[in-house]
């Protein structure tokens, strides 16, 4: 049986669709470097990243598929799941293999792989959504809003543009603590990607977010007070429900959120 | 400036305004624009928190006053009452609002009040505040504002051009029963605002038509909201009533509040120990059906059947009312069949369409999308000999409706159901 391993890059999954086809063979599966051999794999070939062959890849998909369904698969890989490896592998592969006359693969959900890559896809799409909602910014004292978040998929890269659109006059830095980058925008212009060289310096705890007493701007105290008075006089006891809240507001995001700290 | 009194009347008034259930912050797309602060997203808008009750938080929702010269009965702040009072000034709110939305605490802000002295003066007051936030704040997020019935033309008017969406609560749908609780209301000062508010819309309409950037009028539409469980009013009375404002041009959502006994000692309402939800829950469900299930108000409640099932959703319950209607095969059938089978939603539904294009589907195919295989099976047929485990070879038609029914409603779901019922019985007397 004929077996690719790749180094786990977008670059290197991509040159492993035009080996496939370089090579005229079907390997059986997809394994990332590290990851243990099968038993009874008689052909292994050691995929070389090529960033050219990558590119020429990447444009055929642009040239076959839907702008949509190419995004799909671009925000499928901020998942940073090694479940889409494979999936995502035969799916492009597939792709190729289409016939211009039939109907695009891209929409048949009933092909297990065009319906996995598009689910996890949906799964970090839903999650860059909880971050707009759940992101909560501290104002330091020189008037940058700061927020520290950990989500489960890298999506950083998908909000960043919403933030500065909504918040276009004030510098905010968003700060993804479990990845440890973030982005900053300086009130104009475009967030810029940062990471820190020494991390244990920075004015904040990466561990709840809490910016330092002596940088936290004056009156941020007395507005948590009021956000977190409001959170609790707007429930309405009767009807009280952890179920549906916990289901709406997963408890892995509340470490970093303002009404939930105490 | 804001201090610890501020904290204490934001407590006072965010409690006066919980029992409105609107919150949701669609309708508009708008991007950010240089020099001033927000956007808003659209689609199904952005909820920013969830309470305990498992509400979403989306708007900053408050009352400018819990004062009110009125006297409802079903209504938390009425006169009568002996509960605290407070008002937020101008600025404070404006503070708030803006505050916590640099914070990405909220979407925008839902802006009502009490009635003090008269419509006019307290519409004014609304206005003087939601225009301090759009003229000098520059304040570009989200904004719901409650019309005051009775205020004036040209204050509608001037609160439409700042205001993202705008909304008069009938709160009950049959206009006796209105009279009883609220001798000061009746169903003409809850409908005139309504069309005031759509005449600015469509004559809006027609000017943007002519020059493009005029001013928009309540991008978002209107919303209102009905009480259930306040009088005796049947689930037909208040179907009707909603499907009959989806018919307008500009009535978005409607939204049913389970009522909660606030005001116990008025004889003129029922004691309920706890809120209607399930039956709050069926209404949404049935509401939904009407909006996106291409479902008429009459297939869902009628003469035999004016209240909805408690124990069944209504689509499940309607199902089981048409038995000649299935099996509906999955390969050829209508998008609009399709969401008629229960356990087939809208997001399931599209992937059939789609996918049916490439290939015949068979029930693996469905479980795998999504389909919840456990309802749906006695509705469908699909691409494969019946005989197969997930297809059972006994559908509706052959099971007949009435032993069908036992086996798709949980026992938690009959519990619940029990309970209500129970707990509502000795209404009316």
């Amino acid at each position: 049986m004929t077996v690719y391993v790749f180094d786990g890059t977008m670059d290197g999954l991509l040159t492993a669709v035009f080996d496939t086809f370089d090579r005229h063979e079907q390997p059986e599966s997809l394994l990332t470097t590290g990851d243990a051999l099968p038993l009874f794999c008689d052909n292994v070939h050691e995929v070389a990243t090529d960033e050219t062959k990558a590119r020429r890849v990447w444009a055929g998909l642009e040239k076959r598929l839907s702008r949509e369904a190419v995004r799909l698969i671009a925000v499928g890989w901020l998942s940073e799941m090694n479940d889409l490896n494979s999936p995502l592998y035969r799916y492009i592969c597939k792709v190729f293999r289409q016939e211009a006359s039939a109907p695009s693969i891209e929409r048949n959900y009933a092909d297990p792989d065009v319906l996995e890559v598009t689910n996890i896809a949906r799964k970090v799409l839903h999650e860059q959504l909880r971050m707009k909602q759940f992101i909560r910014f501290q104002k330091a004292k020189d008037g940058t809003y700061l927020a520290v978040v950990s989500p489960d998929h890298n999506v950083l890269p998908l909000i960043t543009g919403h933030f500065a659109d909504r918040f276009n006059d004030q510098p905010w830095l968003i700060y993804d603590a479990h990845r440890h980058y973030g982005y900053y925008y300086e009130g104009k212009g475009r967030p810029v990607h940062i990471t820190f060289q020494d991390e244990e310096a920075v004015p904040f705890s990466l561990a709840d977010g809490k910016l330092r007493e002596e940088v936290l701007s004056s009156d941020d105290r007395l507005l948590q007070d009021l956000w977190r008075t409001y959170f609790k006089a707007i429930c309405i006891r009767e009807r009280i429900n952890p179920r549906k809240q916990l289901n709406d507001m997963p408890r892995r995001y509340w470490k970093y959120m303002t009404e939930k700290m105490c | 400036m804001l201090t610890d009194s501020t904290m204490e009347r934001l407590r006072v008034l965010a409690e006066s305004a919980k029992y409105d259930v609107s919150c949701s912050s669609s309708g508009t797309v708008r991007r950010g624009k240089q020099g001033m602060v927000g956007n808003t997203v659209g689609g199904v808008g952005i909820c920013h928190s969830f309470a305990d009750d498992g509400r979403c938080i989306s708007l900053l929702k408050v009352m400018l006053t819990n004062y009110c010269m009125y006297d409802c009965a079903y209504c938390v702040n009425r006169r009568s009452n002996d509960i605290k009072r407070a008002t937020l000034s101008v600025s404070e709110l404006v503070d708030i609002t803006m505050e916590f939305y640099r914070r990405n605490y909220i979407e925008g802000l839902f802006l009502s009040s009490g009635v003090v002295r008269n419509p006019d003066y307290t519409m004014e007051r609304l206005v003087a505040i939601v225009r301090n936030l759009r003229t000098v704040q520059r304040f570009n997020g989200y904004i719901h504002l409650k019309s005051i019935p009775g205020a004036s033309q040209e204050l509608l008017n001037e609160a439409g051009l700042y205001a993202d969406r705008m909304s008069v609560n009938i709160e009950i749908p049959r206009e006796e029963s209105l009279k009883l609780l609220a001798p000061e209301k009746n169903h003409q000062s809850v409908f005139q605002p309504m069309r005031l508010i759509e005449q600015g819309v469509m004559e809006n309409k027609e000017d943007r038509r002519r020059y493009r950037h005029a001013p928009r009028f309540v991008p978002a539409g209107q919303s209102t909201q009905m009480i259930v469980g306040a009088t005796n009013d049947s689930d037909r009375d208040i179907l009707t009533m909603s499907s009959m404002l989806y018919g307008q041009p500009t009535i978005r959502r409607v939204y049913y509040s389970g009522y909660i006994s606030v005001n116990t000692y008025d004889p003129r309402l029922p004691v309920l120990k706890q809120p209607p939800l399930v039956r709050e829950n069926r209404l949404y469900q049935a509401d939904w059906l009407l909006r996106f299930y291409h479902f008429k108000v009459e297939e869902i409640v009628d003469d035999l059947h004016p209240d909805l099932d408690l124990e069944v959703d209504p689509k499940l319950a309607w199902a089981l009312r048409h038995p000649e209607a299935f099996p509906i095969d999955i390969n050829t059938a209508d998008y609009e069949w399709l969401l008629r089978v229960p356990g087939l939603g809208t997001k399931s539904a599209w992937l059939i369409t789609n996918a049916r294009r490439s290939c015949r589907l068979t029930s693996e195919h469905l479980k795998k999308m999504g389909v919840v295989m456990k309802k749906a099976k006695y509705f469908i047929t699909c691409h494969e000999l019946s005989a197969s485990t997930l297809q059972p070879l006994r559908g509706i038609n052959e099971l007949s409706p009435e032993k069908l029914r036992p086996l798709l409603v949980s026992p938690r779901q009959r519990k619940l159901a029990e309970q209500e019922k129970q707990l509502t019985m000795d209404f009316g007397e």
